[in-house]
């Protein structure tokens, strides 16, 4: 696979084209939990620089369908190719893929015991042997970027559901991903809280980053997302541009869904 | 016909402490530091160590201190081995509390938050730097109020010492209760002198919470 694609800040808005090696790619993807078949037959390529947004029903596999990204679920079958790495049991791949790619949760995850600067430098210090000093200045860039610079010296458990998840995206972030992955970040918050999150997903979307999504926040879809991906039951039933997704469906389960979201 | 003033039964008692004490902390560490050892075996190979060191809690679990006090004690001696009340009572402690401490610390670990996992995997840490920068730090919180408990157990079990004739707290206690003919202040003093004991050990445990606590 070529490494040789273009930046993808050069074209922040547009997917590059599909013959410059994707992001990811995920062929014919199938896993299961014991008997019960989670993801079937996943095929999706991910541009660089591009933005999906996957939503669906609880149950349907999204989150297992972007954790297999990063390794944190192992698939049985097909392919799963990142940044050119293609996923197998090889520890020095999963790490590599690690590396570049970040995760945020639905539950922030941060690590209680240290401070949120000591948060976001550990991985930069452990993983990329960098300077203690030199994380720190790193930590507190993004830490500006998310707009808590104050919070630096505090605790997790001192901060806002929605303060925690900007630490968690700045962490991540730290480690200078490649692609970000989201598994609804926002679903954990207080409605007030939303709003602060999703902007600053909006300004990393803005910066070309490229993006991964669960989430139900169709305002957010409409915003950023290059595609929309609809999953029921394990399956990828629909794809399509934000416009065309919400106003023209093509399947009766996304109009199901949807008109459930959406409408009361 | 009773020359013993209650501070005589006192002093004679508190006589004794140190050996309790010192027992305590025999068991204690020594607990700790097998426990320490069979924790590392059972997370570094969890398929080759897990069966064994689960067998090992169980047995130790499943058996009262005393037949365990016995037969060191008194087994040990029938097969031609002749060992001291101090070592037969160090050991049985040690092995009891290990058991214990095992058991305690491994479910620590395990309460964890499996999102602590993910989220040191997803930032590309290596198993070993979650286990040591993540996972230990917060196992160790957990594990104080626990611990604590275990230790005052501890104490408490050392007085089954007495039965293979050690002279710690509770044996003093016999031997004054004989001596005296007054069972009720001798053995009164004595459970007093062990809730002193283990009391101080339950603030200091408590002391230590709050101060761990974020
Ligand atoms: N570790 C597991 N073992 C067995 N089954 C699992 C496991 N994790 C998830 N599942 C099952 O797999 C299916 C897909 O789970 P997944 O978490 O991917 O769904 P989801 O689309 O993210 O749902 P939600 O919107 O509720 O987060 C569910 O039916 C779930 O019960
Ligand atoms: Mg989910």
């Amino acid at each position: 696979m070529s490494n040789l694609a273009p930046s993808a800040a050069l074209a922040p808005a547009l997917p590059v084209s599909a013959s410059s090696g994707a992001a990811i790619e995920l062929v014919g993807v199938n896993k299961w939990y014991g008997e019960f078949h989670v993801l079937k037959d996943i095929n999706l390529r991910v541009h660089r620089g591009e933005r999906i947004v996957i939503c669906g029903p609880s149950g349907s596999g999204k989150s297992t369908m972007i954790r297999c990204i990063n390794r944190l679920e192992e698939h049985q079958q097909g392919s799963i190719i990142v940044d050119g790495i293609e996923l197998t049991n090889d520890l020095k791949r999963i790490d590599e893929i690690r590396r570049e790619v970040g995760m945020c949760f639905q539950h922030f995850n941060l690590f209680p015991h240290l401070t949120i600067l000591e948060n976001l430098t550990l991985a930069p210090i452990w993983v990329r042997k960098m300077p203690k000093k030199d994380a720190d200045e790193l930590a507190m860039h993004f830490l500006r970027k998310v707009k808590i610079p104050e919070q630096a010296n505090k605790y997790p458990g001192q901060l806002s559901g929605g303060q925690q998840q900007r630490v968690a995206i700045a962490r991540a972030l730290c480690m200078k991903p490649k692609i970000m992955l989201f598994d609804e970040p926002t679903s954990a918050l207080d409605p007030e809280m939303v709003k602060e999150v999703l902007e600053t997903m909006v300004s990393l979307a803005e910066e070309g980053m490229t993006m991964l999504c669960v989430t139900h926040e169709m305002g957010f879809a409409r915003q950023v997302a290059n595609r929309v991906i609809f999953m029921d039951a394990g399956q990828i039933i629909e794809m399509n541009e934000p416009e065309a997704f919400f106003s023209n469906p093509q399947h009766e389960r996304t109009k199901l869904f949807l008109s459930q979201i959406l409408g009361h | 016909m009773n020359d013993f003033t209650t501070w005589d039964v006192f002093r004679n008692l508190l006589a004794a402490v140190p050996w309790t004490i010192y027992l305590s902390l025999i068991a204690f560490a020594g607990g700790a530091v097998v426990s320490l050892l069979l924790l590392s075996l059972r997370f570094a190979f969890p398929r080759v160590a897990g069966t064994p060191v689960r067998l090992y809690v169980q047995l130790f679990q499943g058996t009262p201190l005393l037949m365990q006090l016995f037969l060191v004690y008194f087994g040990l001696a029938l097969m031609g081995v002749q060992t001291t009340p101090l070592f037969a009572a160090s050991l049985c402690l040690s092995v009891y509390s290990s058991a214990y401490l095992t058991e305690t610390w491994y479910g620590c670990v395990l309460a964890v938050p499996k999102g602590q996992w993910e989220a040191s995997s997803s930032l590309g840490l290596k198993h070993w730097q979650q286990m040591l920068l993540i996972v230990l730090p917060q196992a160790l919180r957990l594990s104080v109020p626990p611990t604590v408990g275990l230790m005052v157990q501890i104490v408490k079990n050392t007085s089954l010492a007495s039965i293979v004739g050690f002279v710690e707290l509770t044996r003093a206690s016999q031997i004054i209760a004989n001596a005296t003919f007054e069972p009720f202040l001798a053995y009164g003093a004595v459970a007093f002198i062990y809730f002193v004991i283990c009391f101080s050990i339950s603030l200091c445990g408590r002391h230590l919470e709050k101060r761990i606590r974020i």
